[in-house]
């Protein structure tokens, strides 16, 4: 592999309103190579690609810096058309394919094959007849090449989603001008079967001679099919490799390797008896969370413990609270204290003596358009009926405003909340302060069991640090036990006492937080052999 | 920039915007409506005491629109439900020949009874159309109204001053409130200031409506409905039931409009049969978005400021505009505008919120 580079990328760097995602990153990609691009979520895998093709979020947030080039040369590429034209295609995450119409015509869609006719002759070009049969043609070659035995003319509506995969790449195969083929975590919707499909279609791509930049989070896959790896984190590329050099536990420690400083909280004082004071048992739970899936999952959780659930986007993490908090549908069986709760009613759950921080701030932590005190004081007066004034029914009880004004002055002192007062819409706090109200407004229900989804997501350091150090003094002071999910593993490490990781909606290992950054790593990719490691009670 | 700091205080507090476009070219034009019935010599007392009269008679009915706004379902365009309920209530008091409060009180309580069954199964069906209420709405207004022509001619009502003169069977278009429960409430507490007439109770039944309502929304079952109105997932994680709680908003809507129609028809002298409710629903979604209501919100006092502007200007617009142009019917084509105009400003508004 003597050839120079197609395609090439020097110096990439990108910040967005002063927050860098992209640190100089080099990336070299020869014809017939497939690169792998590795990294977890948040790496910057997507905002290299948006810079690669020139989408204009990229523009609209002050461009970046670095240079592309092509064949060697420079180029400047200010949008996907661009793009196109310097022959780069790519498979995208979401499918762009119109439903209405037969794979044929999605594949040769916006570049059909045309004769002239009568009235085309008149009113130009965009008049001409459609030629099926030469489309026809091309589709079917298209699809041959990937060894798709499937009719071209079925309407793509009702195709399984491997195949319309497998639609989009045709697509992109039949521009005669590829050079460069960007896969963006095409194997997440796939199953295992179509996946081998996939890694047998992008050889055959490579062969023909294009470029793969392979962009994924599957180890395995890269492995089997990728000539060199590139490693992404944290925005900046540490480390790249040829594939005879890679080592799948060396990968997943690069991608994941953080250093970790311990809370410096004193750690819980766990005797081994108290092991088995169980307050919480999950049998068998799965959850229909849409991207968020969970199947069969059993845990075992101790009373005043801080438990992590990590893991990468997509695998389920986020599925386990919102299934047991009765948010989407669920099946299995949970037992509170020995006491069944029930699930799919939200209600029972908060009645058991759980409270949610969601991860979902806008729509389901906050009421935007209410005050920082109706948002505090919403969820315990309908399921407790506090902050209500005396009278028959309860339900047709007033509220109590000064209780709640109150109640709210003494959240907003203890969790720092920078307002101007109990009455503010939370609409106009920032994301910091929004978040310290949902934890607010489930602590004010006073829980035996907290559930924190991604409790610190999208805010800022300093209210980062406040939130989790609060939660450590509910559990270790508070005696609450508190199971919190987090995309950020460095945070669950170093709260939590034990840390769950999750892989395609099971779990994929318990680990105490300070396993190392490869054992973390391969139960993040799947790649766990029980029996290595700590001890895994609670699985099934 | 130098005019900015000349201008007056109030476009500096942002009053005008709190206020609203709309509801300030209404208000102008109202004021500008009066000078020139003062120019005309015409007889200001009657039209401000006329005018108090249809405040309270399409109050509640206005306020109708508040639970389902309230409680996620939009303006409630069948509101007829309600009306016809009201109705039936009215019909079966009046055949049973009671009269005076006895007869008032068992219409409203059969009507209340009758809209609660109807607007819970009404709002059974909402669940199926869900982010559809208002078009469906609309429609089952009108299919109710034709429906319910059905059962005015064929009831089996006997009382002579109710049915068709001719054959006997069928009940009239209108029937006279006369000698039954007519202004009944208009004249309860009626005071007469500076020649102008105060139906001070129908103005408090109007009132009292606003007062349970402004209650209700702020207990633990009205916040409830806010929230599942507004928010649904923050609402369904707090235990609250969605569905339960659109059910009610609907229901308590209907009832208001069975309440709200008796209220109006005590007022008017008669029960409007057959086709008269089918496009009742239209000026009382109009008085509340000219209150400034949008379909996501409203408020008590946007029911009242509505309420007042829109039925002035319809009471006070007649007189005026067939003094000036002598017998042309300007008022009807304002009505049409104004009402129509108003829902299909709101409505796009709504629209681009989305």
């Amino acid at each position: 592999m003597s050839e120079s580079a197609v395609l090439e990328l020097i110096g990439i760097t990108k910040d967005y309103y002063g927050v860098t995602v992209l640190k100089g990153i080099d990336l070299k990609v020869k014809p017939r190579e497939i690169h792998g691009i590795i990294g977890e979520n948040g790496a910057g895998k997507s905002t290299l690609m948006n810079i690669l093709f020139g989408m204009s979020v990229i523009h609209e947030t002050g461009g970046f810096q670095g240079e592309i080039r092509i064949d060697g040369e420079p180029v400047v590429i200010d949008s996907p058309a661009r793009a196109m034209e310097l022959g780069i295609g790519m498979v995208h995450q979401e499918f762009m394919l119109l439903p209405g119409f037969s794979i044929a015509e999605n594949i040769k869609l916006n570049r059909e094959i045309t004769c002239s006719n009568v009235i085309s002759r008149v009113m130009g070009k965009s008049m001409e007849t459609l030629d099926f049969k030469a489309m026809r043609q091309d589709a079917r070659s298209a699809l041959d090449h990937l060894s798709i035995n499937i009719d071209e003319t079925l309407p793509v509506a009702g195709l399984p989603v491997g195949y319309m995969q497998f639609v989009e790449i045709a697509r992109e195969i039949d521009k005669k001008n590829l050079r460069v083929m960007v896969f963006d975590e095409p194997s997440a919707v796939l199953t295992e079967s179509e996946a081998g499909l996939l890694l047998e279609a992008m050889r055959r791509l490579s062969e023909k001679g294009i470029a793969i930049l392979f962009i994924t989070h599957r180890l395995d896959e890269v492995m089997a099919v990728a000539h060199s790896i590139s490693i992404l984190r944290d925005g900046q590329l540490v480390a790249r490799m040829e594939r005879d050099q890679a080592r799948i536990d060396k990968i997943a420690e690069w991608m994941v390797g953080r250093k970790v400083e311990r809370s410096v909280l004193a750690k819980r004082p766990v005797a081994e008896d108290e092991a088995e004071d169980v307050i919480l048992e999950i049998h068998d739970l799965s959850v229909e969370m849409p991207g968020e899936v969970v199947h069969r999952f059993d845990l075992k959780l101790r009373r005043g413990e801080i438990l992590g659930i990590g893991g990468l986007a997509g695998h389920g993490k986020i599925g386990v609270a919102n299934g047991i908090m009765g948010l989407y549908p669920a099946r299995g069986s949970v037992f509170k204290d020995g006491l069944p709760v029930s699930l799919n009613n939200p209600r029972q759950a908060l009645l058991s003596g759980m409270a949610m921080v969601s991860e979902d701030r806008r729509r389901v932590g906050l009421w935007m358009d209410e005050s920082i005190e109706m948002n505090i004081s919403f969820t315990a007066m309908q399921v407790q009926g506090k902050f209500l004034w005396p009278g028959p029914l309860e339900r047709l009880r007033r509220e109590d405003r000064t209780a709640m004004r109150e109640h709210a002055l003494t959240m907003i002192k203890d969790l720092d909340i920078r307002c101007t007062g109990p009455q503010q819409i939370v609409r106009h706090l920032s994301g910091g302060n929004q978040q310290k109200v949902c934890l607010a407004r489930a602590l004010t229900m006073k829980p035996d069991i907290l559930w924190a989804s991604e409790p610190t997501r999208g805010i800022d350091i300093g209210a980062k640090q406040l939130i989790l150090d609060y939660l450590v003094r509910c559990s270790r002071e508070g005696g609450m036990t508190i199971v919190m999910t987090s995309s950020e593993l460095g945070e669950l490490r170093r709260i939590c006492d034990r840390i769950v990781i999750m892989y395609e909606g099971r779990i994929s290992g318990i680990l105490p937080p300070d396993a190392s950054d490869m054992e973390f790593g391969m139960m993040m990719a799947g790649k766990y052999q029980s029996g290595k490691g700590v001890g895994i009670d609670g699985m099934a | 920039m130098e005019w900015l700091k000349s201008r007056p205080i109030f476009w500096q507090n942002g009053l005008i915007e709190s206020i609203g476009i709309p509801r300030i070219i209404i208000a102008g034009f109202l004021v500008f409506l009066f000078v020139l019935a003062v120019v005309l010599k015409m007889d200001l007392t009657f039209l401000i005491s006329d005018s108090l009269v249809r405040i309270g008679m399409n109050g509640l009915l206005v306020l109708a629109m508040v639970p389902t706004i309230t409680c996620g379902a939009g303006l409630n365009f069948a509101l007829p439900v309600g009306i016809l309920c009201g109705l039936v209530g009215g019909v079966v008091s009046m055949s049973l020949n009671l009269r005076g409060w006895v007869g008032f009180g068992t219409a409203a309580l059969l009507g209340i009874v009758l809209a609660w069954i109807l607007g819970y199964v009404y709002a059974l069906l909402l669940d199926k159309v869900q982010g559809q209420e208002m078009m469906v709405g609309t429609y089952v207004g009108f299919s109710m109204v034709a429906g319910m022509c059905i059962f005015w001619l064929a009831a089996p009502i006997k009382n002579p001053a109710m049915v068709f003169a001719i054959g006997g069977q069928g009940l009239r278009y209108t029937l006279t409130l006369e000698n039954y429960y007519c202004k009944l409430l208009n004249h309860f507490l009626e005071i007469k200031l500076w020649g102008i007439t105060i139906p001070t109770g129908l103005l408090m039944f109007f009132g009292l409506g606003c007062a349970l309502m402004h209650f209700f929304l702020k207990t633990r079952v009205g916040r409830a409905m806010a929230a599942a109105g507004s928010n649904p997932l923050f609402a369904k994680s707090s235990g609250v039931n969605l569905n339960a709680m659109r059910h009610l908003g609907v229901v308590i809507s209907t009832v208001l409009g069975a309440i709200g129609i008796l209220a109006y028809a005590q007022s008017y002298g008669f029960l409007q049969l057959y086709t008269a409710p089918l496009y009742m629903a239209f000026p009382a979604v109009a008085s509340i978005l000219i209150g400034g209501a949008s379909l996501q919100k409203a408020s008590i006092s946007q029911v009242v400021i509505g309420t007042i502007l829109f039925q002035t200007l319809l009471t006070i617009a007649l007189p005026v505009t067939q003094t000036v142009l002598s017998g042309a019917d300007v008022s009807e084509i304002a009505r049409m505008i104004i009402s129509n105009g108003m829902i299909l400003y709101a409505l796009t508004r709504g629209e681009r919120r989305r």
